[in-house]
């Protein structure tokens, strides 16, 4: 019995994960469209709808080609490496509050730590290797270059991520996700308790997921395709799929540390059922994490690339001392 | 006599350098074009109806039922792609020549327009047809019964050309 119920929540998870990239896959194309003034891809199905299912079938009727002097284990371990990196963070999010079905109580997220957020932190930061072994295997110049990028960027922003998580952690006391949520009740979201470490770990979180601003992995005009310029078929399309789960992802963990979670002010007071307050607030989750990939989206089509030298000097002289100065500023207001 | 002024550009100002309001500047202009008419044609529904000026494949003009043209072959021999085939006959009407056989290969056309040119009849012209898609090379030779259009068709285009002349 206790082994079913994990098993449940990780397909529900899993099967909503994906669903959910493809649509976001669409998404930002009509989005970016309406940016661009144009319509976006509205053909296949109603409103191009279906049109996740014809890229997927696309990316699977593609040929497979693997550069001859590549290292072939590397790479194909690398998309794989990315995919499940993006995915089993999710493993520790809460998406809700304990929910009474069955005649029993089920917590509504997978694995219930107690270093919750070392947990991500910790998997994050296992993500660069997706993209650096890519890089490396594929045995292309460009390829190298986005990967070795990929590396720099990401230590230099894990690092201000990292840091800016702990005004969070000095307020909430805790590491365990369920417990920031629960704290974050009756619309006291850290958003307004810490808008400094809320600044730099959306920007940290952006240059995480390698989303423009950030992108310099896989900058177009001068790498060719960067990291995966030697990927095709579902390999590229795996690696589409981490860049957009890491999305999900990224957004899910502020919403969670951010933006007071599955809580929803005042609907505990209405005398709702418990179910449909369960629902209610699974369904708060939900918006509160599309509002936050409708911001990730939007952005990357207002803002240009950094330089390599800007994104360095951004990640090292300001958002560094930013996140330092805000431990100094939260500590200071705790005491008081 | 200052001969050189330094130009120098305004540093960026505090507010500037923080990057966080201008970006939220940007986003305001990047969601309000969101909401502005698209200028996507959907192609197969509406159809892009060329002005006048716009060359699209050759034609003859047809007047009182019979073509203009009088088969005097400056087409064929100006055609950079040699795509017309011109085969010239006697009629009893007033221009006494016509063309027996008028063959244009849309596939070699390149629709130049230098047969519209040196036409001295204004009696091959440019249309504003774009739709040029075959399923075989047969399909793509034009001959007289594709290419005679009523003149009142083409009144457009040939007005165009007086304008320009």
């Amino acid at each position: 019995m206790d082994i079913i119920e994990p098993l449940v929540k990780i397909v529900f998870i899993f099967l909503i994960t994906l669903t959910t990239v493809a649509y976001l896959v669409l998404v930002e194309r009509r989005v970016s469209a309406f940016i661009q003034n144009r319509i976006g891809p509205n053909r296949v199905g109603p409103a191009g709808l279906l049109q996740p299912v014809a890229d997927i079938v696309k990316l699977f009727l593609k040929e497979d080609i693997v550069p001859k002097a590549a290292n072939k284990f590397v790479h194909s371990l690398a998309p794989l490496i990315s995919l499940v990196v993006a995915m089993t963070t999710f493993a520790v999010i809460p998406f809700g509050n304990s929910i009474h079905l069955f005649g029993r109580d089920i917590k509504l997220m997978i694995a219930d730590v107690n270093v919750g957020i070392l947990y991500i932190l910790a998997l994050s930061s296992l993500g660069v290797y997706g993209i650096t072994l890519s890089g490396w295997s594929s045995n292309n110049k460009y390829s190298l270059l986005g990967g070795l990028r990929s590396s720099a960027q990401m230590i230099s922003y894990e690092l201000s991520m990292g840091l800016s998580i702990i005004g969070v952690l000095m307020i909430a006391g805790t590491l365990r996700l369920d417990k920031i949520v629960e704290s974050q009740a009756q619309g006291m979201w850290y958003f307004w308790r810490t808008p400094i470490s809320f600044i730099t770990f959306v920007i940290a979180s952006f240059a995480e997921t390698n989303r423009l601003p950030f992108d310099l992995p896989e900058a177009e005009p001068e790498l060719v395709g960067g990291y995966h310029t030697e990927y095709s078929g579902m390999k590229f399309g795996l690696f589409f799929l981490a860049e957009y789960a890491n999305m999900i992802t990224a957004s899910a963990i502020i919403v969670t540390l951010y933006l007071g979670g599955w809580q929803l002010p005042f609907v505990g007071h209405i005398g709702l059922p418990d179910l449909a307050v369960s629902l209610l607030q699974i369904a708060a989750f939900g918006v509160k994490v599309g509002l936050v990939l409708l911001f990730f989206i939007v952005i990357r089509w207002t803002i240009p690339r950094f330089r390599y030298d800007q994104l360095m000097n951004i990640g090292w002289k300001v958002m560094l001392p930013l996140a330092l100065a805000n431990i100094l500023i939260t500590g200071v207001a705790l005491l008081w | 006599m200052e001969q050189s002024k330094v130009i120098r550009k305004k540093d960026l100002t505090l507010l500037e350098r923080m990057y966080i309001p201008e970006i939220l500047k940007g986003m305001r202009i990047t969601i309000g074009q969101m909401f502005k008419p698209k200028f996507t044609v959907q192609y197969p529904e509406d159809k892009f109806v060329p002005s006048a000026s716009f060359r699209g494949r050759p034609v003859l003009v047809e007047e009182n039922g019979i073509e203009r043209c009088v088969a005097c072959g400056l087409c064929s021999r100006v055609c950079p792609a040699l795509a017309i085939e011109v085969q010239a006959s006697e009629t009893v009407e007033n221009k006494e020549r016509y063309p027996e056989k008028f063959e244009i290969n849309m596939l070699r056309c390149i629709l130049c327009g230098f047969c519209e040119e040196v036409c001295p009849e204004e009696a091959i012209i440019m249309s504003n047809e774009y739709e040029l898609v075959f399923e075989n090379q047969k399909d793509a030779l034009f001959a007289k019964d594709k290419l005679l259009v009523p003149i009142e068709k083409v009144q457009a285009r040939l007005d165009f050309l007086r304008s320009h002349r």
